[in-house]
This record gives structure tokens, C-alpha cells and sequence, in this order.
């Protein structure tokens, strides 16, 4: 095989859609991933998926993660795993990291598909051994097959800390409660009515107040917030847990798009700062495209079809697709995207999302 | 977005509150309820999802375009085979059975730990905040591998219980 | 506590059993899962002390970005213990302040 064309940093739900999309379209693709195996988030999703049969609903996130990899494969996409990518430079040189050793890499088109890293919430004995972001603990448990403790607190009722309560539970670990600092469940009633009937309690208004322990998490102090997100004097309970997981939100990972120049736009509905894109799914740069949480946190669904959208435009704007062939197919994706950005979880995202291609439209 | 004003629900409390789940299409009424096993969907929330509607043998329920839509479910065309209780992925469908007997009735839910029950077992049946309300005798467990590791377990509760019980009291290793 | 069975994937695969160092204690661990699995496996949760005021740090993100996980191995400091697979063999120490076993005082610029 010859020289890469498309490099692909981030081997996870976007980057191996793209990476797919593009190699079967006729292109030179390569995978970058800093982990053993690509995959991302998905092999830790244990749920079966929401969506339409199109996107593989009612599937499971492990089993979609196997197929793609098997995809990849298939579509001679190469991958070079265990190598972080520390820098982009210009003239879309990357800088990585592998081994023992450094090199510099170029292409004419780079998808950039980093994904998020998980917020943090910072409270009295936060970093005492047992706190750990939500995702942390749903490494150790689906992927590691290991038990961070015995007994829970979750905090935050988005879909990550409902999925994840459900997830400790079977895995054979306790769940205190869930305490959400907002009035109300941001995540899938679905997810938390699952909790419910497993019988952990979901505190809205709440929030930790703090951890206590030796050397690691023995209790949680919980209280009530009122509307100025203040502790009610008085509320404070005490819950006898050894692990306190954050499900406080998810950030885009966008050191590199950052550094590359990329122009952003401040979201809230989709995590923060976002690179701008076009409805190709390209950034503010000639060349780089972004997709998936990167281009703002969504779920494994919209970032599989945003790294279809970009392997599409990369294998177009390199001529391995005609314009009517790749402008068809990219019609399909963005009507399945469309579909999975309405309705009272996704009609923010839909505006925030327009908001983005607006932002790069600007000179 | 908009609930019953100042009414609890599924938003506040994370369990669909009476009226929710009595104003959702896929809710049957009373009269389908007593012409034997019927299935009851329990999705109150415009979640873009429609696995029920590609299952249903019986073209009993539909969801439509766009996929946000709840599912509509039309009782009379309904068997209760239960098809669509695994393949829901918010595990929101269930079965019921009033004429199970004079004072019995069957609930059948998806239900996805460990240990599993074994059939004859006698255990506690739940209500949708997770609470104890009566004994339950399980009937039967079906965990065939189409199911995708969701099994499917059917329990005897008192008449009156029957759209209380929603699922069981996790068993201790 | 290991997870030995899970209602959606199955009983854990088999795995060879290799054995670590941890602070001179034999621990059982698998070839091929990474060095902090093992630790929590085994109960630990305490994998380093901090360089100012010495306090308990365990894992935190669990793929490799926080360094709250780092312990020496095989006498090198600053190891990401949650995304270094063990080996069966390796000496792993608890790690107190930025590079040695007992060295507290490395707030001092060199």
C-alpha cells in the first residue's frame, strides 16, 4: 500500500467510521490511536442503543465497537496503536509519540476525532483514593472487569451517570443514590426508571458536599441545594460509600485542533468550546476535519455518522469520489443525523449544531 | 420541556408519574387489559427510537416519522407474545395478564443481573420506585440468545398489584 | 474484587496468572490487564502520596491523561499504572512525591 492520505487521530465510534468510509471509497487511510486497540468509548458501552434500525438500534455498544473494527479491517484501514499524536504543526504535519520514540507524519487531509474527557467536580476530600470520573469506573468494571468498591455514590443524572449506576449494579456493586444538582433528570427517563425500580434513590437539587476517609473514600456528605445552588443548613446526610463517581459532563478533547488553529465557537449544549465545521464536517482549515465529541458531545450514534460525513468529504476532496456519487451519500448520512438531533434531547444540539456551520460560514 | 405543570414525572423523579403513562398511546386501557395478556409501553419521552415497532409480529404498535414519536399501541392487535419486551433498549415495555387467575395475575419484565431466579422461586416483586409490595412467584425465565442477554421474567403478584410491579428485588450473590 | 461473571459479557475469559511485586508482597495478577487493575483487583487504593503534603492519591480518569495513578516500576518513577500492562515479575512501589520511594523534599527546584 502506498503513502497515507488520510490520517485519523482518535480510533474511537468517529474516527472508525471515517476511516471505513474513505477506505472503501479507494483512499490511503491510517488510524492513530493512543490505546492497545481502537474503539474508543464503545467497548465500555454494555446498553443496547436507542435510534432506528439505520443506526443500529437496540445493538449493543460492545458489538458495534467489534463490527467496526472488523469493518476496518476489511477496508484495509491500517492502524498504528499505542502512539499518542502530541502535535499537529503546519503543513498538517503530526507530531507522535510511540514507543520509545518520536517521529513527524504528514498528509494532505487529517480527520481529527479525539473525542472528550470527562469534567470534574472539585469538593472537600475529592482526591482521596474511591473519586473517580464516571467513565473511570466504567473502564474498571466493563473493560478491566474490576470492582473500584463495594458501595457508590453517583453524582450527576445525565445519561452517563444513569447508564453508569445501572452498569455498578451489574457488576455486582451498591448505589447509594444519585445526586443531581439541577431540579431535574437531564438524562433518558428510560435509564433512570431502570435505577428506580433497582431501587436507588435520584436526589435532584442535591449535590456532595464532601468526602471523608483515611487514606481513601469511607463516607459522602450529601445536602439539598435551593434555587441559589446553596447547601441547605440542616439537609446534610451522611452515606456510607467507598467510591464516588462524577458524571458531571463531558468536554471536547481539542488540544490538537487548538493548536492547529482551528477557529471555535463557545456551546454549552455541546460541552464548550467546539472547532467550527461545515456541513462536510471540515474545520475552519483546509484539510482537517473534525468529528464526533470533538465537534461537540453528542452520543456514539451522531459521532459514527459525523465520522462517515468526514471519511466521505476527505475521499472526495482527494477524487476517489465523484461529486454526484459522494454528495448522494452524504445527503443519507445527513438526513440520519437530522433524525437523531430532534425532539426534547436533541433539538438543542440541532440549534447548537447550526450555529457551528454558521460560525465557519463567517470570513 | 413542558411536563404536567408542577405534577412529578418522569423528569423530576425519574418514575413516569399516573397521568404520564395514562396519557402515553402505548398505555392500554382497562377494557384491553381484561381480554388476557397484553403488553404495556411505558415510554413517555420523545426519544428518536422505534426497535418496538420493527418487532411486533403483529404490527401492534407504530412509531412512525419522525422517530421521536411514542409508540402507538394498538391492544387489539396484540397477543402477548412479548417479542418486544427484550428488544426495547430503555426497557420500558412490560407484559400483564389480569385473567391469570381469581386472584392472580402474571407480570412479566426485562431483566438484566445476576444471580438470576430460577423458576418456582418465591421473591419480592417491586414497584417503579424500587419498593417491596408483595411476594412474587416466578413463573417462568426466558433468556433465549435472539434476546441478546436480556431475559424475560414472568411473576404471579395479587390482581390488584398488576400495573404496580414492575420488576423484582435484586437477588444477593 | 474481580467481576468473575456479568449479566451481558459472560464469564471473564481465562487468563494466564503472573505475579507482581508490590511493595515487597506477592500479588496475583493477569498477563496482558493493566498494572492499576490488578492493584484494585488485590484491594489496593492508595497507589502514590503527593510531593507537599504527602496525601493518598488512587486511580482517577483510568485511561492514562490524569497521572493520579502513577507508582515506580521496575524502578522507574511516573509509570501510568492504568495503562501499563503488568509483566510477570515487575517490582511495583508506591510512589511519594515526583520521582523516588522516599524522597519528600523534591519541591526544591534542581
Amino acid at each position: 500500500m502506498g503513502k497515507t492520505e488520510i490520517y485519523v487521530v482518535g480510533g474511537g465510534s468517529a474516527g472508525m467510521a471515517a476511516a471505513i468510509e474513505a477506505a472503501r471509497a479507494g483512499a490511503k487511510v491510517t488510524v492513530i490511536d493512543e490505546n492497545e486497540r481502537p474503539g474508543g468509548q464503545l467497548f465500555k458501552q454494555i446498553h443496547k442503543f436507542f435510534g432506528s434500525g439505520v443506526h443500529r438500534a437496540g445493538t449493543r455498544g460492545v458489538q458495534i465497537g467489534r463490527a467496526l473494527l472488523k469493518e476496518a479491517e476489511e477496508a484495509g484501514v491500517k492502524t498504528r496503536l499505542n502512539t499518542v499524536v502530541y502535535g499537529i504543526y503546519p503543513g498538517k504535519r503530526l507530531g507522535l509519540i510511540c514507543e520509545d520514540h518520536t517521529e513527524e507524519l504528514a498528509s494532505p487531509i487529517i480527520i481529527l476525532a479525539t473525542g472528550a474527557s470527562e469534567n470534574a467536580l472539585a469538593f472537600t476530600g475529592w482526591t482521596l483514593p474511591g473519586v473517580m470520573g464516571a467513565g473511570a469506573t466504567q473502564t474498571l468494571i466493563n473493560i478491566n472487569r474490576v470492582l473500584p468498591g463495594r458501595r457508590a455514590l453517583m453524582v450527576g443524572a445525565g445519561n452517563v451517570g444513569l447508564i453508569v449506576t445501572y452498569q455498578l449494579l451489574q457488576a455486582g456493586a451498591d448505589v447509594a443514590a444519585i445526586v443531581e444538582g439541577l431540579p431535574y433528570i437531564g438524562g433518558y427517563g428510560v435509564h433512570a426508571s431502570k435505577v428506580r425500580r433497582a431501587g436507588v434513590p435520584i436526589l435532584t437539587s442535591h449535590t456532595v458536599l464532601r468526602a471523608e476517609g483515611n487514606e481513601s473514600v469511607e463516607r459522602a456528605v450529601i445536602a439539598l441545594m435551593d434555587e441559589k445552588w446553596q447547601p441547605v443548613a440542616g439537609t446534610e446526610e451522611v452515606l456510607e460509600v467507598d467510591t464516588i463517581c462524577l458524571a458531571v459532563g463531558l468536554s471536547p478533547l481539542a488540544e490538537l485542533a487548538w493548536m492547529a488553529g482551528c477557529r471555535f465557537s463557545y456551546l454549552p449544549a455541546l460541552g464548550g468550546w467546539v472547532p467550527v465545521h461545515d456541513e462536510n464536517m471540515e474545520s475552519s482549515l483546509q484539510g482537517i476535519y473534525v468529528a464526533g465529541d470533538l465537534a461537540g458531545i453528542e452520543e456514539a450514534s451522531t459521532a459514527m455518522e459525523e465520522g462517515r460525513l468526514a471519511g466521505l468529504s476527505a475521499a472526495e476532496a482527494l477524487g476517489y469520489l465523484s461529486l454526484e456519487v459522494a454528495e448522494a451519500r452524504k445527503i443519507e448520512v445527513r438526513e440520519r443525523l437530522a433524525a437523531l438531533r430532534i425532539g426534547s434531547f436533541g433539538d438543542g444540539r440541532a440549534i447548537a449544531k447550526r450555529e457551528l456551520l454558521r460560525a465557519r460560514c463567517k470570513k | 420541556m413542558k411536563q404536567v405543570a408542577k405534577k412529578e414525572g418522569v423528569r423530576t423523579t425519574g418514575i413516569p408519574s399516573k397521568e404520564e403513562l395514562e396519557a402515553s398511546p402505548g398505555y392500554p386501557n382497562h377494557e384491553a387489559l381484561e381480554r388476557g395478556p397484553i403488553v404495556v409501553i411505558e415510554c413517555v419521552q420523545d426519544i428518536p427510537c422505534n426497535p418496538c415497532e420493527m418487532a411486533c409480529p403483529k404490527r401492534a404498535i407504530t412509531v412512525g416519522n419522525p422517530i421521536t414519536q411514542l409508540p402507538v399501541f394498538y391492544a387489539e392487535k396484540c397477543d402477548g407474545c412479548g417479542i418486544c419486551i427484550p428488544i426495547c433498549p430503555g426497557q420500558a415495555i412490560f407484559r400483564v395478564d389480569i385473567t391469570y387467575a381469581e386472584d392472580k395475575a402474571t407480570v412479566s419484565f426485562p431483566y438484566e443481573f445476576l444471580p438470576m431466579p430460577k423458576k418456582g422461586d418465591m421473591v419480592q416483586g417491586v414497584n417503579r420506585a424500587g419498593e417491596a409490595v408483595c411476594e412474587a412467584e416466578v413463573l417462568r425465565i426466558q433468556r433465549p440468545k435472539k434476546f441478546n442477554h436480556t431475559a424475560v421474567i414472568t411473576v404471579t403478584v395479587p390482581k390488584n398489584l398488576a400495573m404496580e410491579v414492575r420488576s423484582i428485588k435484586r437477588l444477593k450473590p | 474484587m474481580r467481576i468473575e461473571d456479568h449479566p451481558i459479557l459472560g464469564k471473564t475469559e481465562r487468563r494466564k496468572r503472573i505475579t507482581l511485586k508490590v511493595d515487597g508482597e506477592a500479588v496475583s495478577a493477569f498477563e496482558g490487564e493493566n498494572i492499576a487493575a490488578a492493584l484494585i483487583a488485590s484491594g489496593r487504593r492508595v497507589f502514590r502520596y503527593t510531593a507537599k503534603r504527602g496525601e493518598p492519591r488512587g486511580v482517577f480518569c483510568a485511561l492514562g491523561r490524569c497521572t493520579d495513578c502513577v507508582m515506580i516500576v521496575n524502578g522507574q518513577p511516573n509509570v501510568r499504572t492504568c495503562v501499563t500492562p503488568a509483566r510477570n515479575g515487575m517490582v511495583i512501589q508506591t510512589q511519594v512525591g515526583r520521582r523516588g520511594g522516599e524522597d519528600t523534599h523534591d519541591l526544591e527546584m534542581e
